[in-house]
């Protein structure tokens, strides 16, 4: 071996111990960080990008699944006869690994697979399989199936007879009930938030081959690894006899975290039958076979100390989730470490209801619980009389609240002064006081947190003669702009243009990455994706005889000294590094999370109390920023999805039977586009988190969301004075209190 | 039953159930995908096309009742090596991030941009005997129809404005 890597096949692994050197820093490129377009833009433009439903095998075949009409019994029988005579239907299939809902993320083995047991109004219990989509449609409505019924499931959780109170998530540090009530300013306030749906424009999708018993199944998911594990184990066969493909996936948001019930049935009815069969779920289906996120109920108290600096914070919540179901909505999970107070408080009671299963949904935990915080900070300011930007900055702590870490980088501070100096925010006006035609306008602020998180990952990149680069993962791209960031980390490392170079992704037999979801993707991938290219660069260097550090790669030639060599001198066959990337010792000797502050302005109708949203304003901090158009546009989604959630989105159901009477996109109102202002969004320059990973870029595609919709509320209690602590803060919520003007 | 379509300028023949729609009939049957299905119900916008120039929610029309008519969809506005102005100005703003709404934001505003030239008013346009300005507001109440669950409204809006005064100042110079 003489010291030399083989030209092929070594590989790097890295732990994230400690502080990492600013290796990107020292790149010539210039490509990473930019506004570079999405490499794979033109094929979505065109229509060319293909999504799961897309697929066609010769043969194919359609599913459609029928759906529970009962809350909570049993299946006893299905009349398969009378649709079997149907036009072009070829079978009914019940039970078997059917599942009852999607597995929870990263779960790693098959969800509850309950038939003939019933656990809610939706879940699937039938698939009629035809020969074209109009005829299995047809054949499943007119699917009768009888049920013995069980009475008197829960379906409300404020009522319901199970619940779970976990000791292990009750945090008590001092004593809250003294400190409240010893504290100069006190607030103790409840907030209530609906359960939401992810509503993914594309519906969950499945089409499943097997060829010499080996499942193909385009898919349209997150997190291949836990994906092939999941369905494997629906199935009863091996992981390695599952592939998945999932190379375009028309928005996830957490709904395509685990395997869903359409990949399950469309990959057991094509093992049955012999034939491809595609799977996709109606629109109803999706909202009631797919996750939403639990309503919660909140109890804030906030105590402080004349000059407004907390002695008191306790945060506990109310939510519920199917039997079962291991997830809970980690409403307070921001709260922990954002401000500080000696006293503190937290608990969570769980219920166990027949609801459609809850479970992550675009930042899970601070995407709801930000709102109840942020607004009852608001109130503090009010009661204080102590501006709310003010009364953030002076509660920011040195050190993490409850076990003392230190932060790694944390700009919230400024995040929240750069923020109120290009929002105006010294132009504001006490609540109610400023009327602009039949408008009341007010501006509110809410600072954003988000937990960042780092993930076993793995990626191959290679090095062509020809100075042509691939690079391969499982990873996906859920809109998050995957391919974009990979390509200009592995442009940056190597040099390259970003046309030459491809990125391979959504591939479960490629080497396997995070995946999508909790905001670690892009951190976590792309970590593995440098540490393969620094692995190239090392061999590069080796060659020469130099160190790594003493080569600069720009525009396709490598320079070292004075002298220049194209990578065809370098090397005569493809070089391929394989980079491993784990979490270490740094995740817990830090705090890390991403930050940032939301300013809001907006115009409450002073007869109707209809809210418009009037200009936004996004500051955030999130280390290294890998793409500026990409990441702005992540903020974009998840600060509108902050209007949704603070004006519009509700899923609602049905107090007798559980069921979701909305269960469509005419009546789950998503923000469309005359509901969103011109928004500005401000990523801090020059940030770096050191402690996060080794390209010291933490996650945004949902630090966005949290905190936005706080800042809504806000502003609507700056206009009009009507505090809305039940969300969305729809007009019947706000015209009966509003101040009488002439 | 048998039903003729020229779509994106060829015309087709196809023998189809009549319960298909327009979208399916495209996606199923004539592998043309580019027309995306969010809901089926025409509460999303993903399917929109253009029949005879105007566009409509292709999941709510059956394939039957356009026999004869003239369908534009998606990939008969360009290519990926040769794109349209309005395909171009999406990529360039990001006005899209998964991009399943897309090409129905495209075909939308394709013929949103027709119907403000012929000076078709909106719900937000102030008076309706005057020729409409293609504001930011008119904009969003007019591509309303069309939802985006990555919420790229702002740069959706930023990409059909960059078209429209591309657009204009062409038309300028022509004149
Ligand atoms: S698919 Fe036609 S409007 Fe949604
Ligand atoms: S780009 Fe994903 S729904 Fe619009």
């Amino acid at each position: 071996m003489d010291g030399q890597p083989q030209s092929k096949d070594f590989s790097v692994k890295f732990t994230m111990d400690e502080a990492q050197p600013r290796v990107l820093d020292r790149m010539a490129q210039g490509l990473l960080g930019t506004a570079m377009d999405r490499p794979e833009g033109r094929m979505k433009v065109t229509g060319t990008a293909p999504y799961a439903a897309e697929y066609r095998r010769e043969g194919l075949v359609h599913g459609m699944l029928v759906r529970s009409t009962i809350t909570r019994g049993r299946v006893t029988g299905i009349d398969t006869e009378k649709v079997q005579s149907m036009d072009g239907v070829i079978a009914v299939m019940t039970g078997g690994p059917l599942v009852r809902n999607p597995a929870q993320g990263t779960a790693h083995e098959a969800p509850a697979q309950s038939l003939p047991e019933v656990f809610y109004v939706g879940q699937p219990v039938a698939l009629v399989v035809a020969e074209s989509f109009e005829q299995a449609r047809h054949a499943a409505q007119a699917l009768t199936v009888t049920y013995d019924r069980a009475d008197g499931a829960d379906v409300d959780p404020a009522t319901a007879s199970d619940t779970e109170t976990p000791e292990d998530d009750v945090l008590s540090q001092g004593d809250i009930d003294t400190a409240m009530k010893e504290a100069a300013f006190a607030v103790d306030t409840r907030y209530t938030t609906p359960p939401h749906s992810s509503a993914a424009m594309e519906p969950h999708a499945s089409v499943a081959s097997w060829t010499d018993g080996r499942l193909e199944l385009h898919g349209s998911y997150q997190m291949l690894r836990h994906n092939v594990a999941e369905l494997a184990d629906a199935l009863g066969v091996d992981e390695a006899d599952v592939r998945i493909h999932s190379p375009y996936v028309g928005g996830g948001f957490g709904a395509k975290l685990g395997i869903a019930p359409e990949a399950v049935a469309a990959a057991h009815a094509a093992r049955e039958l012999g034939r491809p069969v595609s799977v996709v779920l109606t629109r109803p289906q999706v909202f009631e076979m797919t996750m939403r996120r639990s309503e919660t109920t909140q109890r804030l108290r906030l105590g402080s100390d004349a000059e407004g600096r907390l002695t008191a914070l306790g945060h506990e919540d109310w939510v519920s989730n199917l039997p079962g179901e291991a997830f809970a909505e980690p409403t307070a999970q921001g709260t922990h470490f954002l401000y500080g107070g000696d006293n503190r408080y937290f608990a969570q009671t769980l219920a166990r209801v027949h609801r459609p299963c809850a479970g992550s949904v675009r930042a899970p935990g601070e995407a709801v619980g930000m709102i109840a915080l942020e607004c009852a900070m608001d109130e503090l300011a009010e009661a204080t009389g102590i501006d709310p930007i003010d009364l953030r900055l002076r509660n920011l702590p040195e050190t993490h609240p409850e076990n003392g870490l230190p932060y790694s980088e944390r700009g919230l501070g400024d995040c929240l002064r750069d923020g109120a100096a290009k929002f105006g925010w010294d132009t504001r006006k006490p609540a109610g006081t400023r009327l602009e035609g039949d408008w009341w306008v007010g501006m509110g602020v809410a600072s954003a947190v988000r937990v960042n998180a780092l993930m076993n990952s793995t990626a191959r990149v290679t090095l062509n003669p020809d100075g042509t680069a691939l690079c391969e993962t499982d990873m996906t791209d859920i809109g998050t702009g995957s391919y974009a960031i990979l390509t200009q980390i592995v442009g940056e490392m190597l040099g390259l243009d970003a046309s030459q170079i491809e990125v391979r992704l959504g591939d479960s037999d490629l080497p396997k990455s995070s995946g999508s979801g909790g905001s670690w993707g892009a951190q976590s991938c792309g970590s593995a994706v440098f540490l393969a290219a620094q692995g190239i660069r090392k061999a590069l260097a080796e060659k020469l005889g130099v160190a790594a550090d003493d080569l600069t790669l720009k525009d396709g030639t490598v320079t070292s000294g004075n002298v220049q060599h194209g990578f065809a001198d370098l090397i005569d066959s493809p070089l391929t590094c394989e980079g491993t990337l784990n979490p270490g010792d740094t995740a817990d000797a830090f705090s890390i999370a991403g930050y940032g502050a939301h300013f809001a302005e907006v115009g409450v109708h002073r007869d109707t109390g209809e809210v418009r949203v009037r200009r936004m304003l996004g500051v955030f901090s999130i280390g290294r920023v890998l793409n500026e158009k990409t990441a702005s546009s992540q903020c974009h989604g998840g600060m509108i999805w902050g209007i949704g959630s603070a004006l519009t989105e509700e899923i609602m159901h049905d107090p007798s039977d559980g069921r979701i009477v909305n269960h469509n996109l005419a009546e789950y109102h998503l923000p469309v586009s005359l509901d969103v202002p011109d928004l500005d969004v401000v990523l801090l320059e020059d940030t770096r988190d050191d402690e996060a990973n080794p390209i010291q870029a933490k996650g945004i595609g949902e630090l966005g969301i949290a905190g936005a919709a706080g800042a809504i509320g806000n502003a609507i209690y700056n206009a009009c004075g009507v505090r809305v602590r039940d969300f969305p803060a729809t007009p019947d919520k706000i015209f009966p209190h509003l101040p009488e003007t002439d | 039953m048998i039903i003729t379509l020229t779509v994106n300028g060829r015309r087709t023949e196809l023998d189809l159930d009549p319960r298909t729609t327009l979208l399916d009939a495209l996606r199923h049957h004539l592998a043309l995908t580019g027309t995306k299905k969010g809901c089926d119900h025409g509460q999303c916008g993903a399917c929109t096309l253009l029949v005879n120039g105007r566009r409509i929610n292709s999941c709510l029309a059956l394939a039957a009742s356009h026999d004869g008519d003239e369908i534009t969809t998606i990939e008969g506005l360009g290519k990926p090596e040769a794109m349209s102005d309005l395909q171009a100005a999406f990529v360039q703003h990001d006005g899209y991030q998964c991009g399943y709404c897309t090409p129905g934001q495209i075909m939308s505003a394709e013929a949103m941009l027709a119907e403000v030239a012929e000076g078709w008013p909106s719900y937000v346009t102030r008076a309706l005997d005057d020729d409409p300005t293609l504001t930011d507001e008119e904009m969003a109440e007019r591509m309303s129809g069309n939802l985006c669950r990555c919420s790229a409204y702002p740069r959706i809006r930023q990409a059909i404005g960059a078209v429209r005064d591309a657009r204009a100042s062409r038309t300028e110079a022509a004149e």
